[in-house]
């Protein structure tokens, strides 16, 4: 078991370091979108490969988080029935769903999407958008976001199972999401409060 | 028995995903696994379907092309724009000045503060468009000013709750954005629609407090004098605005023989800069030939109204698209915030944090959808709603009533994203049936869901308000004395007017479309209802797809948009919906962009 918690930690780092720095790309795109809005208006110019390049931006970004979304727990769940479960209960849900829900769908969208993307890398397909960018890229995103999906939900499995034997603590105690509002907005108004202080002193 | 089974697969799929769903397990991937349950049955029962199942193993094959539609389209890309734009926005300090200084100038008279605080949730929603941020800024600076001053606690949260939520149904609301995209028409069209009844609503609000004050006028007191801190001025601040737009007019009489149609918009800014500019100056220099209260008037105001022009204003007009929009207004957000000396580090990585994970989660749910839909479609499911909807009694309106109350419920434990891209898309062909135009139907499911925010005990708005409201007595900072908190169940009844309110508002969206029809008005296309083959970059009228529709629809399934390898192909992805991309009409002037939206239309 200890040696599959150590794999579920790599596979957490790993995601980690890649949905943090996906959100880089947000910007990208917000400065590459108003960017383009800008230059044709004043300019009279634009080009389809800059604003395919928002979208590639943007699918980057929602791809590359995704894994990280699953750790964090922050894929949103309906939790009206769910919320009045035990605990333990739960956590049974969020095992079978791991296994049975999750992981089938993303491995199979892994072995779609690997020969997809291949395909338009080995033919140099290229947008039809005049002047559009090369396809492959953006296909091989796809096909890297769900392989980082297989590798979560392992992740999580594992540690839903440490979990459920008592070898880790949970890592996110149930909060429902009527809760979360609240706690949301207790902490958005305390940092909202805290630029404000700064700004008297 | 499996003939039974294979025949009435659609109620069985949609009965087990509501199990799926209440599972409890994360919406995307229940959606997912619900499809691929399902394909895996359906493929194996259709031989004894009698040809109501038309899916076999090769269908899967297009999931790839499904996904790509979803990722290439370029209406959902405004989500993570106007996202951003929102959290930079509520760190940014904006809505505190404004409220401060809003309810100062409206203080003074009875239910002053109550008019301020719905003015600037109309204004914010205009702007950061974040129902949670509106609500906890006017929790923290207005609520505790009315219950220092002896407002009715009930009407206090009622009033701020609701308010709040207007972020949800006055442009750039991200709810409009993705009922547009899957209704299948231009978010400009649905932004345009959803303008006047926003502002009807507002007013709704104001006549609400209006009638308290006449009724009850001890629930809202003026403020008294010795809380005007800004003093008066009142006429110096007129003066301002008749200045303002004594020189708006003159540039536009010296600018229009140079400038044409763009005369108008140019005259107003140089109006509007040139008091902003005044006012700056004025209080710098500490001339103070302004009043104070004109002076911080001008100043707050000017720039979030900037903002908001620069960002509907130019969707309207149609210099930019909604998604151009959305990037030139999270770029405003960051000037607007660097202005304040708000924008650090921190700001822009939370900012970008909670934008990339609502993108993760609201991309990855309409993935799901379209495993979902898929199956859905390829056992004929849409066909069954239709039939079931489609027979209500009492015609449009009938189908509309129903739908209001199923949508208004379902919304107490589904997300508005799970409701748009669950629940709408399977309301499309049935609406499209009775010939009903789709931007109406949307902005009524927009106030409806808009609804669900604000209803007691469910609406999330009032858990942020509970947030920031004082649950027990305090000291109160200005005038020492002890004032009572504000308990949940004031919060609660506080919002039960606000409800009738809106289902009031709900009844007169259905009883006069024309509020939402003028969208059409700067429509390039002069057909207004009649049939009209769904053509690429056009707005497919409304009723116009009406009889091809639902069979149209149907073998969809995407199998047809296997074919389609790029980002140009829109027709192929969505027969079904008739066109409707997202080059809006009211972008008439805009070149036309490559329109990717189509694709993922499918319900």
């Amino acid at each position: 078991m200890q040696a599959l918690l150590a794999v579920s930690r790599g596979i957490d780092r790993v995601n980690e370091i890649v949905g943090k720095s996906v959100m880089w790309l947000i910007l990208l795109a917000v400065l590459v979108s108003s960017g383009n809005a800008i230059v044709r208006k004043l300019f009279n110019w634009s080009s389809n490969s800059l604003l395919e390049l928002q979208w590639y931006l943007f699918g980057a970004a929602f791809m590359g988080a995704a894994a990280y979304t699953l750790q964090q727990n922050e894929h949103i769940r309906i939790d009206v029935v769910y919320g009045t479960l035990k605990r333990r209960t739960q956590h049974w849900i969020d095992l079978l769903g791991h296994l049975f829900f999750t992981l089938p769908f993303v491995v199979l969208m892994t072995w779609l999407l690997v020969p997809y993307a291949l395909q338009a890398y080995r033919s140099g397909q290229i947008s039809t958008n005049a002047g559009g960018l090369i396809i492959w890229p953006a296909r091989a995103i796809l096909a890297a976001g769900f392989a980082l999906l297989i590798a979560q939900a392992i992740s999580e499995i594992i540690k839903k199972i440490a979990v459920m034997r008592g070898l880790i603590e949970d890592p996110h105690p149930f909060v429902s999401a009527h809760e979360a509002a609240e706690l949301e907005g207790a902490q958005l108004a305390e940092t909202v409060t805290k630029l404000a202080d700064g700004e008297k002193r | 028995m499996l003939e039974l089974i294979a025949i009435n697969m659609a109620p069985i799929m949609f009965a087990s995903l509501i199990v799926f769903l209440l599972l409890g397990y994360p919406v995307a991937f229940s959606l997912a696994a619900n499809g691929l349950v399902f394909f895996a049955i359906g493929v194996w029962l259709a031989p004894w379907s009698a040809g109501t199942i038309t899916l076999d193993w090769s269908l899967i094959g297009t999931m790839p092309q499904r996904v790509w539609g979803t990722m290439s389209n370029d209406t959902l890309l405004a989500i993570p724009f106007f996202t951003f734009m929102g959290i930079v926005l509520e760190r940014s300090g904006m809505a505190e000045d404004l409220l401060d200084t809003v309810g100062q100038l409206f203080g003074p008279i009875r239910g002053g503060l109550a008019y301020a605080v719905i003015i600037v949730g109309a204004l914010l929603a205009a702007t950061t468009g974040v129902v949670a941020a509106s609500v906890i800024a006017m929790g923290l600076i207005s609520l505790p000013i009315m219950l220092r001053y002896g407002y009715d606690r009930r009407v206090a949260s009622g009033v701020i709750a609701a308010s709040g939520t207007l972020a949800q149904i006055i442009p750039p609301s991200l709810v409009l954005i993705v009922l547009a995209d899957q209704l299948g028409r231009s978010v400009g069209d649905m932004y345009a629609g959803a303008f006047l009844p926003g502002m009807v609503l507002t007013g709704l609000y104001m006549l609400y407090v209006f009638a308290i004050s006449v009724w009850r006028p001890d629930w809202v007191p003026a403020l008294p004098p010795e809380a005007r801190t800004l003093g008066h001025g009142v006429v110096s601040l007129l003066v301002a605005i008749a200045v303002c737009i004594g020189i708006g007019y003159g540039a536009h009489v010296w600018l229009s023989p140079t400038q044409g149609a763009n005369a108008d918009i140019l005259g107003a800014t140089v109006g509007v800069l040139a008091i902003y500019a005044y006012a700056v100056l004025d209080k710098s220099l500490k001339l103070n030939t302004m009043s104070r209260l004109a002076q911080q008037v001008i100043i707050v105001l000017i720039p979030p109204l900037a903002l908001v022009f620069l960002v509907l204003g130019t969707i309207f007009l149609g210099i930019a698209t909604p998604t151009e929009g959305g990037a030139m207004g999270a770029l405003g957000a960051m000037v607007l915030a660097a202005m304040k000396g708000r924008l650090n580090y921190a700001v822009i990585t939370q900012a970008l944090a909670s934008t990339t994970r609502l993108s993760a989660f609201v991309m990855f749910i309409l993935i799901g959808a379209r495993m979902f839909s898929l199956t859905f479609y390829g056992v004929n499911g849409h066909v069954w709603v239709e039939h079931l909807l489609v027979s209500l009694p009492g015609g449009e309106t009938g189908f509309l009533i129903f739908v209001s109350v199923l949508v208004f419920f379902l919304a107490f434990f589904l997300d508005f994203f799970e409701l748009a891209f669950i629940i709408v898309p399977l309301l499309v062909a049935p609406a499209e049936a009775l010939g009903i135009d789709l931007i109406w139907f949307g902005v009524i499911l927009a106030v409806n869901m808009q609804t669900s925010f604000m209803h007691p005990p469910f609406g999330f708005a009032l858990f942020y308000l509970r947030s920031v409201a004082p649950r027990s007595p305090y000291n109160d900072k200005v005038t020492g004395a002890r004032v009572a908190g504000v308990s949940t169940g004031q919060i609660y009844w506080g919002a039960v007017p606000f409800v009738v309110i809106q289902v009031v508002m709900i009844g007169i969206t259905i009883a006069f479309p024309g509020m939402v029809m003028h969208y059409k008005g700067a429509v390039v296309d002069p057909s207004t209802i009649e049939i009209k083959v769904p053509t690429l970059n056009t707005l497919a009228p409304s009723g116009g797809a009406t009889l091809g529709a639902p069979t149209l629809g149907a073998p969809t399934i995407g199998g047809t948009t296997l074919g389609a390898p790029t980002l140009g192909a829109p027709v192929l992805g969505e027969p079904d919906l008739g066109g409707g991309t997202d080059a809006a009409p009211a972008e008439g002037g805009a070149p036309a962009l490559p329109k990717l939206g189509a694709p993922v239309v499918n319900p």
